[in-house]
């Protein structure tokens, strides 16, 4: 009897294992839900929360610029494609301004305020950055590096995705998109 | 009693830090690189050598030289980094396993231990002799007298 009682918890235990190893495997997974609902035709609603604004003691969110279309960026001051980057979507901000169709809306994440500030000044950025302090929100894209960057429409819905640096045609066709 | 005192000592060096400085004392760049993670790379900072970790190490250089301690530093980095700077798994979803699996091993041997040592205690050594001695045959033990007179003789 105590040998069967040993059997079992040695079988439940080896499966507790196993199942707890296929678990963190699967949720190590890049999370490409975004861009499967895009290619069958789907806009997601684009995920939102509160934030800190880099430089400044506010906070602000995606959902606050309901009725714009925002260019989302994910970025941070070590990332080399970031840097290549910057001009281009510096470029979008000052037409999207100038039209008053939306906004670029940068979020830094993994990086310490004083080198986002000095990314900031150093590139002449016209356009807000929050910080992502935890990646939640970036968690929330299923975004696990930078730089990344979602094109939301008007209506709060995520209208393209693009990952890693973009180029200026690639982010003038996802704005086209979003204005559609 | 001394050997309560010497079980003491031995489980004070394990619960102390190999390399913590004293208190006061300025800390160094490789005691906190120990401690924290390069949040870009996910592996311990004193091995990561990606440019977020060069950030971090240059943020960590500029607190130590305004005197922070330890603790302030670290602190400092959560504000920066958040909880994932921190050398420690998650409390929560699969990191919690890195708590668990160590504390269901050690319940699993501290059950085993209890079932069988009972058994082990039991098997006294004239009961294993005695279980473990394979049984002579009258013809083999006639055989083994006679073996044992000739070598006498």
């Amino acid at each position: 009897m105590k040998r069967v009682l040993v059997v079992v918890v040695a079988v439940v235990a080896s499966a507790s294992l196993i199942g707890l190893l296929v678990y963190g495997l699967g949720s190590r997974e890049d999370d490409v839900s975004i861009e499967q609902a895009l290619a069958r035709g789907e806009r997601p609603a684009a995920p939102s929360r509160e934030l800190a604004v880099l430089g400044e003691s506010a906070t602000r969110s995606i959902a606050d610029l309901r009725g714009k279309v925002v260019v989302l960026n994910f970025w941070a001051s070590w990332c080399g494609p970031c840097k290549v980057e910057a001009p281009v979507l510096d470029r979008a901000q000052k037409r999207l301004e100038r039209a008053g169709a939306g906004t670029v809306l940068g979020v830094t994440r993994d990086d310490a305020t004083p080198d986002s500030l000095k990314f900031v000044r150093d590139f002449s950025l016209t356009y807000p950055s929050l910080r992502d302090v935890d990646a939640k929100l970036a968690r929330e894209y299923g975004s696990t590096r930078v730089p990344e960057t979602f094109v939301i429409d008007a209506r709060g819905r995520i209208a393209d995705a693009l990952r890693g640096q973009i180029t200026q045609q690639r982010l003038d066709e996802a704005l086209a998109k979003a204005m559609q | 009693m001394r050997r309560g005192a010497l079980i003491a000592a031995l489980a004070m060096t394990l619960i102390a830090p190999v390399s913590a400085p004293a208190a006061g004392e300025r800390p160094s760049l490789p005691d906190i690189e120990n401690e924290v993670m390069c949040v870009s790379c996910e592996i311990p900072l004193n091995i990561a050598e990606a440019p977020q970790a060069d950030k971090q190490r240059d943020l960590i250089r500029t607190l130590i030289a305004q005197g922070r301690s330890k603790q302030q530093i670290k602190a400092a980095l959560v504000r920066e980094y958040g909880e994932d700077v921190l050398a420690l798994p998650d409390s929560g979803g699969f990191g919690l396993t890195a708590y668990a699996i160590p504390l269901a091993l050690v319940a699993l041997l501290a059950g085993g231990l209890v079932v069988l040592l009972p058994r082990w205690r039991r098997r006294t050594p004239a009961g294993i002799a005695e279980q473990d001695a394979p049984g002579l045959s009258d013809a083999e033990s006639s055989r083994l007298d006679n073996e044992l007179a000739r070598y006498e003789r």
